[in-house]
Order: structure tokens, then C-alpha cells, then sequence
């Protein structure tokens, strides 16, 4: 069984042991971990675009807020009409599976459709337009009274457990590594290296980053629906420029392209400031202060390791 | 139709303002070619800055305001000279990439900075200029109104002479069509670009003041929105181009009033990035804007 192959199993199986017996762990642990592994599965969604793939997005808290709204739609007005009054807790964890699924193919519809035109774009540009894009969606879904308008919705069941949190962020490393290391996977470090030379030798440029914007939105997507049912309520505030920032931080952190590292940095990043809650007002000076200092002195990312010769 | 006319002076104050900070944008973009992100901030530490001298200048009284409005731009042409000396230039050779992570940085740096220093509460800015209704007909002019629209015209005059009829101005006008060449003439690259961000800056900080006079309250994220909105309007007009971001920012601050007067007006803040994605797709080099062709 390839490396990848195993460590996916692996990572399955103890997510769902954990779920199974973590009735004696503390539920404040629980909640952090699962914090943790919602902010892994938007780094490394967002890494495929923004390091492997080099196309520096800023809206990534669009297509969250996409996953979000759409997953709690189903659970909260399908899900009555589909299970009836009492539904089982099995029916309930397949019919999230589901709204899980709707809200991350919704989000890559969208991220579909806002890529093909935009990633015609570069650099600056392009990093605006995102943000256009996901101010849009925002602006939208404040104006949407079926989705609660400036209130949000609140009220979705709480379905989000370690095993579907870390389940996913099994199956989007497992996705996004296989991806990169396939043939057709070098396509995307071609486009990010040179997309002159990329396009010379053959390959769509545009293609590639369309493909890489649309799978890195479906996981955006999914992330939002597992955050809205840890949350249990979501307001279109909550989806806004800054949280963009916060998951670019994680992938600039981490060494853009580096999942190891991003993982890393999406990890201490939702730690730290539960570790440091005496001195949570400096943490977005701190962030701040990391990013311009990074750039300065490192721009290559805090955890740019390799382990061994292996690419993760 | 006087309701139209009246939305369309009130488009015309806010165009002003959009205006003097879409000018920073685009003269920033003509000599480095990156965006300032962290122009907005400077915009907002401006209106800081103008409401703490407020507090030793007359209230009311028209040299008062003028005194309030020049400390406000003093304050952010040092502060822009200063970004640019300690973030930008080491970057200036870097990849582009690591030039617009690092202004997003800044620009984060500031506004929770200041946040951390001032505090997250919205603060009232005092009545600085002296405050009168004007009446034209049916039309009412607030006398804020009017001194944003005088001095923004005063400050576009004053940025065109700068550029058109010094020796400053033509060299920044020389460095922006081409860097290198600039530089093999004489031109001293450095003390230009940190004109270019002091002569921005400055406009930024007056239009900090502005904003401020007539949105009466400042907080330290208050730059966002307005900041994106100039910088899309530098881009409508074509960025790099001075007239481009006035006409620009004109466009907007009066699209954005019609609809904000109108039934839609919850989607008021949708039309800038909506105008963006349109001007982008059918137009990338903007209204006045001239297209470079990429050379391999």
C-alpha cells in the first residue's frame, strides 16, 4: 500500500476511535481539536491555490460561507421534512454526510464559476477580484432573508465530531498530496513556477488554476458546514475580509506549497490564542507583525521542512 | 428630479474623497507597480490624527479646520515615508507575492495597532470647520459637503501642478515610464518614491479628515471599506493614470449614492466590487488606462 494510501486509512480509523471513545474527554479539548482541524482543512484547501498552484487568492472565507449556509439550509429545513419528528442518530450523521457534500459542491460551483473568469488575472489583480468576490457573496447572503438575512441562522444540530472534522481533513491531505505528486499534479508547480513556460511546454495554464480553485473551494465548502454545526450559528460577519486573512496567514506561515508546514501553522494558529487568552488583543498585532516580518526576514514560510526526501 | 440632483451632489462629496485616496493608489502603482494596501490605514490614522489636533485647534472656524486638515496630512506623509523606508524598500527587489503579503501585513499592523493604542470604540469627530445648511432651491448643501468638494479640488490642483510643473513631479513622471532608464539620467530613485508615498500619504490624511467631518465617527477599521473602494476606482479609471482615478472615484461615489438612495440600497456595498469584476473582465486596463503587453 502506497505511503499516502496508509496514512489516510490510519488517520480514518483514529479519527473515528476517538469519536467512539471520547465520551471521557474533556469536551473543551474536543472543541479545540475540532477548531483545529476545521483551520487545517482551510489551509490546506487554500494552500492547493495559493502555494501549489501559486495564484494568490483572498476569498477564501467566501466560499466557506457558501459550505456553511448551504450545509445548515439542509440540516435545518430539509432534515425535518426528509427524517420526520425523531429521526436515529445514524440517519441524522448520513443526512449531514449529505449536507456536508451539498454545501462543498455548491461552494465549487461557485469557486467554478468565479474562477474562469478571474484567474485570468495575476497577482494583485486577481487577489482583489477574489476579494470582490467574496465581499459579493457576503453582501448576498446578508440580503437573503431565507438565510436570515444580517441575523444569520442559528439552531443547526450538533453534528460536527472529531471523526467527521478529521475525516475530512484526512481525505483533503490525502486528495491534495496524491494530486500534487501525480503527473498531471506537476502541472500546478509548473503553472505556479513559470506559466509562460508552463503554457509553452504544452499545458492549459488556465485550466490548471481553474481545476485548483474549484477543488480548493469544494473543501472551503465543507469546512464551512463543519464549522457551522460546531458553532451552531453563523452570521455573514462571520465570513468576512479578515477571516480570509487568517487562513492566507496559516498558508504564508506554513511555507506556501508546504503541506507539512501549513498543517503546522493552521495547528498553532488555533492554539495559540487558546493558550494565550490573557493577551488575545495583541494576537492580531502578532499575526500582523508575523506577516510583514516573514516577508522581511523569511519570506520562504516559518515551517518550510522537508521530512526526509519525501514532498508530503 | 431635485431628488436626483441631490443625490448626485451628495455622490459628488463622496466621489471627492474616493477620489483623493484612489490618487494615492494609483501614483504609488505608477513608480513601484504593487498596491499600497495599507494606503486605507493611512487614511484612517489621517482622521486619528485629526481628531486628536482638533482638540488644539478653534472648533468651528475655517483657519481651525485648515490647521486641523494640514497637521492630519503632516502626520501621514511621515507615517507613509516611514512604511515605505522600513517595509517596502528592502522588498523592492523581491517577488511581487511577497510585496502585496507584506501590505496586507501593514496594513493589518496599523489598524489593530491602533486599535490596541485607541481602543475599538467609534469616537465622534468634532465639528471642525464652521457648520452651516445651504439652501439652492430645492437643493440642500451641508457646508461639510462643500469643503470636502473645495478642497479636494484644491488638492487635485496643487497634486497636478506638483506633478506637471516641478522638477520633482517630472521626475516621478520619469520613473514611472520607465525605472531603469530614470535612474541612468540621474534620477535618485529613493528620494522619489518617498516623495510619491509622502505626497500620497498626505492626500490620504486629507481625506481622512474629510471622511470623517462627514460620516461623523472614526474607528480604527473605518479605512477598509472606503480604501478598497478607492483602489477599485483606481482601477475603473485606469491605475497609474492621476485623471483616471479622479474620474474614477467620481463614477463610483455617484453610482454608489443612487443606489444607496434607491430601493436596493442594502447592495450598496456590492457595486464597487461588482463595477470591479466588470471594468477587470472587459476592460483590465481601466477607462484612461494604456494595456502593457507582458514581454518574456
Amino acid at each position: 500500500m502506497p505511503r499516502q494510501h496508509a496514512a489516510l486509512l490510519a488517520s480514518l480509523v483514529a479519527a473515528i476511535a476517538v469519536t467512539a471513545f471520547g465520551g471521557a474527554l474533556n469536551a473543551y479539548y474536543l472543541d479545540v481539536a475540532m477548531n483545529v482541524g476545521i483551520a487545517i482543512l482551510l489551509a490546506v484547501s487554500l494552500n492547493l491555490v495559493n502555494g501549489h498552484t501559486g495564484q494568490f487568492s483572498l476569498g477564501h472565507a467566501g466560499f466557506m460561507a457558501v459550505g456553511a449556509y448551504l450545509s445548515s439550509a439542509c440540516t435545518l429545513r430539509l432534515a425535518p421534512q426528509l427524517l420526520g419528528g425523531s429521526p436515529s442518530v445514524f440517519a441524522q450523521h448520513a443526512l449531514f454526510f449529505g449536507a456536508l457534500l451539498v454545501g462543498g459542491l455548491v461552494a465549487a460551483l461557485a469557486g467554478f464559476l468565479i474562477g474562469l473568469p478571474s484567474l485570468r488575472l495575476k497577482g494583485d489583480y486577481l487577489a482583489l477580484i477574489t476579494l470582490g468576490f467574496a465581499e459579493i457573496i457576503r453582501v448576498v447572503f446578508q440580503n437573503t432573508p431565507a438565510l436570515g438575512g444580517a441575523i444569520g441562522l442559528n439552531g443547526m444540530p450538533p453534528l460536527t465530531t472529531i471523526a467527521w472534522t478529521f475525516g475530512w481533513v484526512a481525505a483533503a491531505v490525502f486528495t491534495v498530496s496524491c494530486l500534487i505528486n501525480s503527473t498531471y499534479g506537476q502541472g500546478f508547480l509548473a503553472v505556479r513556477d513559470d506559466e509562460i513556460a508552463a503554457a509553452a511546454s504544452g499545458l492549459n495554464p488556465t485550466r490548471y488554476k481553474v481545476v485548483a480553485f474549484t477543488l480548493g473551494a469544494f473543501f472551503a465548502g465543507v469546512a464551512g458546514g463543519l464549522f457551522a454545526h460546531l458553532k451552531l450559528a453563523i452570521d455573514p460577519r462571520g465570513f468576512d475580509f479578515f477571516r480570509s486573512v487568517e487562513i492566507v496567514v496559516m498558508v504564508i506561515l506554513g511555507g506556501m506549497g508546504n503541506t507539512l508546514g501549513v498543517i503546522l501553522a493552521a495547528t498553532l494558529l488555533t492554539l495559540l490564542p487558546e493558550v494565550l487568552r490573557p493577551v488575545a488583543e495583541y494576537r492580531m498585532v502578532i499575526y500582523a507583525a508575523l506577516l510583514v516580518g516573514l516577508m522581511l526576514v523569511r519570506p520562504q514560510g516559518l515551517f518550510n521542512v522537508r521530512l526526509g526526501r519525501a514532498r508530503l | 428630479m431635485s431628488e436626483f440632483l441631490q443625490q448626485l451632489i451628495n455622490g459628488l462629496s463622496l466621489g471627492a474623497i474616493y477620489a483623493l485616496l484612489a490618487l494615492g493608489y494609483t501614483m504609488v502603482y505608477g513608480v513601484l507597480r504593487f498596491i499600497n494596501f495599507a494606503h486605507a490605514d493611512v487614511f484612517m490614522v489621517g482622521s486619528f490624527a485629526g481628531y486628536y489636533a482638533a482638540r488644539h485647534a478653534p472648533a468651528g472656524t475655517l483657519w481651525g479646520g485648515l490647521a486641523v486638515l494640514a497637521a492630519a496630512m503632516a502626520a501621514c506623509a511621515v507615517l507613509g515615508v516611514l512604511i515605505e523606508r522600513f517595509a517596502y524598500r528592502p522588498l523592492r527587489h523581491a517577488p511581487k507575492l511577497n510585496v502585496l503579503i507584506a501590505a496586507i501585513g501593514l496594513s493589518l499592523l496599523l489598524e489593530y495597532g491602533v486599535q490596541l493604542l485607541f481602543g475599538a470604540t467609534p469616537r465622534n469627530f468634532p465639528q471642525v470647520f464652521p457648520s452651516a445648511r445651504l439652501q439652492f432651491g430645492p437643493l440642500t448643501v451641508s457646508s461639510n459637503q462643500l469643503v470636502v468638494i473645495v478642497v479636494s479640488l484644491g488638492l487635485l490642483g496643487g497634486l497636478q501642478w506638483i506633478v506637471f510643473r516641478t522638477r520633482l513631479g517630472a521626475a516621478m513622471r520619469a520613473v514611472s515610464l520607465n525605472p531603469r532608464a530614470a535612474q541612468l539620467v540621474g534620477i535618485n530613485l529613493n528620494t522619489v518614491v518617498a516623495f510619491t508615498f509622502a505626497l500620497g500619504s498626505a492626500l490620504a490624511g486629507a481625506g481622512g479628515v474629510l471622511y470623517a467631518m462627514n460620516y461623523p465617527s472614526i474607528d480604527p477599521f473605518m479605512g477598509v471599506m472606503p480604501g478598497l473602494k478607492a483602489f477599485v476606482a483606481a482601477i475603473l479609471g485606469g491605475i497609474g493614470s492621476l485623471p483616471g482615478a479622479a474620474l474614477g472615484a467620481l463614477i463610483l461615489g455617484g453610482a454608489e449614492t443612487l443606489v444607496g438612495g434607491s430601493a436596493y440600497s442594502t447592495y450598496k456595498d456590492a457595486i464597487a466590487f461588482g463595477l470591479l469584476i466588470v471594468i477587470m473582465l472587459l476592460r483590465p486596463a481601466g477607462l484612461l488606462g494604456r494595456l502593457t503587453v507582458e514581454k518574456v
